[in-house]
């Protein structure tokens, strides 16, 4: 730490509850939403016929809401700085970045305190997504369980899904990408350090707003909240639809402070030949997530004036058609899946020359890689309807487009392995995760093949087959690299190493309890069991006991991910160096931690950070920074 | 660049690693694929028991010989990297620094390219040959031969449960699906509320059932034969409990089972609207 | 800082964690109704009686949460009208069951369904076997796809006298009274539902309570 900077002396005692902080914003968010909810009742009341005898009134969820978010946010202080700038304030660039464990549970424009919220803010929505998973496989158990209702069942999977879908969509973005973009290309601080704040405490308060739909009676759709369906549930649906708009909000602006800080704020010599890989990952990322959540926060506030203002865009005896939810879904939800899939192909090609000691093989056919896909997703998004009947000769068109996707995504795989060959490989933790993405993402990426091959698609659409696909896709290849990431950069963001031995235990218990899980659930859809279905043909209870028990060693293995992060970093703390893996990037030859604000001096890039095996000193000038670098 | 001077010092040694591996991967391939063709690749469901459920398992069947090799390459090669190119214990040494081999990277594009267009190329043939069995809407271009004498059969999805109308037999309604062997099916699916999607499993049909839409789906029966059918469409509270049981039956079977449900149904038939492709019921009805 | 300190907030963690994991999964077990199993009529016969009720609205009494809502009632051992809509019935039995509806007409989406189906004798109204109804007849059905068994239930009229709002209802009250037997056939578990879309102000009818078990859906549990 740099001790050196002048600070506010630290206020003590109760008096710190007061003033612009998680508390205030907790209870200004509840009161936001007592309010919505008075004046929603007082715009209806209980004379309109619509809602006459039912006892539910979705604006005023809806307003609550939305008036709770704002409360929220204005109790953080994200009001504060426009406010200051109208009463005549001189402008500036960051605030609130004071030292000590208090800027973590409040707003902060430093982007690495933002990397660390969303580190652990994002675990936690994983790790009550996860538990809902347990729960679905618990109620697998047996063909005809009857453990939870079968309305709550679908709220299970529903919440599941949008959990996972919509919380770690910046599972990469945020914590990482926020914390190491900057300190990767020489900057002392994100582009728009407000906004980046902004980004983290609306996913916060969206995961809030998603878990309070089991008090409104849970929705029924899963995390695609197919039409009509949405139109016809409970008030529980209101919450997915204000959770789902605030993440589309959330990542839309992640994406353009990420755009706009690798464009504009790279050190100088950081030319984009020079740029890490990983960089080009979130370029890739931030492309789909800055234009394809808008047309998500589009369709859903669609979907929210057919369920207040009876509007009938997707009443079919209104004039409106499911078909138009369902394009304008998959418009933005197969972007999606990339923006899941993408930093997972970026942060494989990131650590693989570190632990094979070799510079990255073919790096412009990675890039082109990583750039393919980004563009190519545009133009796939009607195969997740090839069954729907709507402009079905358009079909050998996207089984083209959708099968032209394996090309850029095969560059991945090249660039990997021929960076493996002949290298000096050291099996630390984080390459053993990215080891393991090479084999899920190819299982999963050739049973995509069968999910976009038409004719196989008609038996394996909508079945057990392709929720065994995307989890191999986004399980096998999202949650394996953020682990892989984890167990690479935290040491580096905390200063502190994790156990090694208890990282190789868990990465084993869950690679194999992984496949285990999820390899029997491509027969199981194969088999004639389609997705979302609470009961089953009692002839697969077998395969399905199978998944579930392993689903349940999966979960443990996460609990020994959780005891190795909390021992290692709250008890052990054996000091992790500067650079505990000798990488050449960037990021590394600044102490650990790093200081508030990363560069005394900004750098000057003079060569390649993937220099691995050739005599050259050092990849970058790095100026000596202050506290002296180990 | 340091490109052009490892090269030529790299591609003497590539030579012993590079057909080592091409050895293995050629080999484990050439056993392995038409293993995995003749004997995993018919096991694949839905089987038999129709013109599309088996054109669906050939297709599958291309599918899963020609990722044998695809995944025979990654796993021979992370196999190989894995176990050759260790780093000695606790020493810090970097490996040779290739930056890239123009020959492997365009070798890989065009293979890759022409994989998927033949992947590409194959499964669309399928799929205008015959439809595929999927549902392709009320004006597909792909239909099979012979498709005007089809015999219409309506899939009616509601909330929750499918009921099926054959048009032939005067719009006789009924809860059980039975259809004759040997003959072209032309299903007409549509839904009454959400979206369902009709998945008759044995016989290699699946259908979105939209509200307002007349989603069309071909089928060829065969022999007679047991079928299953499910919603594949979440459509809410009993999305799970949405099944039901078929069956092909032989050409008198058939219009015995025809005669008997218009005798059961019959009072009422004269409540039942006329056929239509579509039916759009009031969406907000309820009266008391 | 002491380890002893730094044990105790990561124990003080967990034990919140718990009872915050155990909030979380008792949310989801809100609303499971309990179990009802009909009494045989004699203790060696095969048959079981089932008596429910069908009212337009269940009432602040039964469930605070939604007293709107359009619901099913069983009347248990004591005579009480119970809100439990998972019935435990024998296998290779008869089911006979009589409904008291409360409720008016709300009509059919799909007319089909105005015919009592998988019966073992004619449905009864009111002691008159019924063959059709008209579609905008039925209150509500009583429905067991699984068996096959399809029921329309009888509403009150528009302009019958003394009806009832919402439970409990008296029986002085207008009603009409449908009665049926089924067979149970071989063990397994089975849902049933209505297929009237009498959930007032959702779309098609049929969110809410046509959504909910232990309203208008339930359970029919074959051992």
């Amino acid at each position: 730490m740099t001790g050196e900077v002048a600070l506010a002396r630290p206020r003590s005692g109760w008096s710190r509850l007061i003033g612009f902080n998680l508390l205030t914003a907790v209870v200004l968010g509840i009161g936001g939403y007592y309010l919505g909810w008075f004046l929603g009742h007082h715009i209806t009341g209980a004379s309109v016929d619509y809602f006459g005898d039912t006892d539910q009134n979705d604006i005023s969820v809806f307003l609550g809401y939305i008036l709770g978010v704002i409360g929220f946010l204005v109790g953080l202080g994200f009001a504060n700085y426009p406010f200051a700038r109208l009463r005549g304030y001189p402008p500036s660039l960051r605030e609130k970045e004071s030292e000590g464990v208090g800027r973590y549970f409040g707003l902060c424009t430093d982007h690495k305190v933002v990397g660390m919220q969303y580190l652990c803010g994002i675990g936690l929505f994983f790790f009550i997504g996860g538990l809902n998973a347990m729960l679905i496989r618990f109620e697998l158990l047996r063909p005809n369980m009857q453990a939870f209702p079968a309305g709550q069942y679908l709220t299970l999977v529903g919440i599941h899904g949008s959990m996972m879908m919509g919380m770690m969509t910046s599972g990469i973005l945020g914590p990482f990408a926020n914390y190491l973009v900057p300190l990767m290309i020489g900057a002392r601080r994100m582009a728009f350090p407000r906004i980046e704040a902004l980004t983290f405490w609306l996913l916060m308060a969206a995961g809030a707003i998603l878990t309070t739909t089991i008090f409104f009676g849970g929705f029924p759709t899963g995390w695609t909240g197919y039409q009509p369906l949405m139109d016809q549930a409970n008030a529980g649906m209101d919450s997915y639809i204000v959770f789902f708009a605030l993440v589309g909000i959330s990542m839309s602006l992640l994406g353009l402070n990420m755009l706009a800080t690798i464009i504009t704020m790279r050190a100088p010599g950081l030319t984009w030949s020079r740029l890490p890989i990983f960089c080009w990952g979130v370029v890739s990322t931030a492309i789909l997530m800055l234009l394809a959540a808008p047309v998500l926060v589009a369709v859903l506030s669609m979907g929210m004036l057919d369920r207040t203002a009876q509007t009938t865009y997707f009443v079919v005896q209104g004039g409106g058609s499911p078909y138009l939810y369902e394009n304008l879904f998959w418009v933005f939800g197969h972007p999606e899946v990339y923006i899941l899939a993408l930093p997972g192909f970026a942060i494989v090609l990131e650590i693989i020359p570190v632990f094979a000691r070799k510079p990255l093989w073919g790096y412009r056919l990675a890039v082109a890689g990583l750039l393919g896909v980004s563009l190519l997703s545009w133009l796939v998004w009607q195969h997740h309807i090839f069954m729907s009947g709507i402009d079905s000769n358009l079909r050998p068109f996207y089984m083209l487009s959708t099968e032209l996707i394996s090309i850029p995504t095969g560059f991945t795989f090249i660039c990997g392995l021929m960076t493996l060959w002949r290298g000096k490989i050291r099996y630390s933790v984080p390459l053993l995760f990215c080891l393991a993405w090479f084999f899920n993402f190819l299982i999963g990426g050739l049973s995509g093949v069968f999910l976009s091959d038409v004719p196989s698609d008609t038996t394996t659409h909508g079945s057990f087959f392709s929720m065994a696909h995307f989890h191999y896709t986004i399980m096998g290849g999202l949650v394996f690299t953020f682990f892989a990431a984890i167990y690479y950069w935290v040491p580096k963001m905390t200063g502190f190493q994790l156990n090694e031995r208890l990282g190789k235990i868990h990465f084993w218990t869950m690679f194999l309890m992984f496949n285990s899980t999820f390899a029997p659930l491509f027969a199981i859809g194969f088999l004639d069991q389609p997705r979302r279905a609470v009961s089953y043909a009692p002839s697969l209870q077998f395969l399905n006991d199978w998944a579930s028990v392993s689903a349940f060693a999966l979960g443990i293995s996460m609990l020994i991910f959780l005891y190795n992060f909390v021992w290692s970093l709250a008890f052990a703390r054996v000091p992790a160096g500067a650079n505990p893996w000798g990488s050449r990037s960037l990021e590394f030859q600044l102490p650990s931690p790093v200081p508030v604000h990363n560069f005394d001096r900004i750098p000057v890039i003079a060569g390649d950070i993937y220099d691995y095996g050739t005599p050259a000193p050092a990849p970058t000038a790095v100026p000596a920074p202050a506290g002296g670098a180990s | 660049m340091a490109e052009t001077l490892t090269q030529s010092a790299a591609d003497a040694e590539d030579v012993d690693h590079g057909r080592r591996f091409l050895f293995w991967w050629l080999g484990i391939s050439i056993v392995a694929t038409p293993l995995v063709a003749i004997f995993l690749g018919p096991a694949i469901p839905p089987g038999h028991g129709t013109v599309e459920a088996a054109g669906q398992v050939v297709d599958n069947t291309v599918l899963v010989a020609i990722s044998t090799p695809v995944c025979a390459f990654v796993l021979v090669m992370l196999a190989y990297t894995l176990t050759k190119f260790r780093s000695r214990a606790g020493v810090l040494e970097d490996g040779e620094p290739i930056r890239g081999n123009n020959r492997i990277q365009v070798l890989w594009v065009a293979i890759t390219t022409v994989t998927v267009l033949f992947l590409a190329g194959f499964g669309s043939y399928e799929l205008v040959s015959d439809g595929a069995g999927g549902g392709q809407g009320p004006s597909a271009a792909f239909t099979p031969v012979g498709y005007q004498k089809a015999l219409d059969v309506q899939v009616i999805g509601q909330q929750w449960q499918f009921t099926y109308r054959y048009p032939s037999a005067g719009g006789v309604e009924t809860p059980d699906l039975v259809l004759p062997e040997n003959t072209l099916v032309r299903f007409h699916v549509t839904s009454l509320d959400a979206i369902h999607s009709f998945w008759a499993y044995e016989l290699g049909v699946k259908a979105d059932a939209n509200p307002g839409v007349d989603n069309i789906a071909y089928v060829t029966t065969k022999g007679p034969l047991t079928f299953h059918v499910r919603c594949a469409e979440l459509c809410g509270l009993w999305h799970g409990y949405m099944d039901d049981v078929g069956h092909v039956v032989s050409q008198s079977d058939f219009s015995a089972f025809l005669a008997k449900e218009k005798a059961v149904y019959a009072p009422i038939m004269k409540y039942l609207p006329p056929y239509a492709k579509t039916y759009l019921p009031d969406p907000q009805q309820r009266a008391g | 800082m002491a380890t002893t300190r730094k044990l105790s907030l990561v124990a003080a963690g967990i034990a919140i964690a718990g009872v915050l994991i155990g909030f979380y999964i008792a949310g989801y077990l809100v609303g499971n109704t309990p179990a009802y199993r009909p009494q045989a009529a004699a203790a060696n016969q095969k048959t079981v009686n089932l008596v429910i009720q069908t009212v337009a609205a269940v009432g602040p009494q039964l469930a605070p949460n939604h007293p709107d809502w359009v619901s099913y009632l069983v009347r248990n051992k004591q005579g009480e009208w119970q809100r439990s809509t998972v019935f435990t019935v024998p296998a290779n039995s008869l089911v006979h069951v009589t409904i008291y509806n409360f409720d008016g007409a709300s009509g059919l989406r799909n007319p089909f369904l105005g015919q009592p189906q998988g019966l073992v004798g004619p449905e009864l109204v009111d002691g008159k076997p019924v063959k059709a109804f008209a579609p905008d007849q039925p209150s509500h059905t009583f429905a067991i796809p699984g068996l096959g068994v399809l029921v329309p239930v009888a509403p009150v009229g528009d302009d019958e006298k003394n009806q009832c709002g919402y439970a409990p209802c008296a029986m002085s009250m207008a009603h009409h009274v449908t009665e049926f037997t089924f067979r149970t056939g071989e063990k397994g578990h089975y849902r049933w539902q209505c297929f009237v879309p009498c959930a007032a102000g959702f779309e098609y009818g049929f969110g809410g309570p046509m959504q909910t078990v232990g309203y208008m859906d339930g359970y029919v549990n074959v051992v």
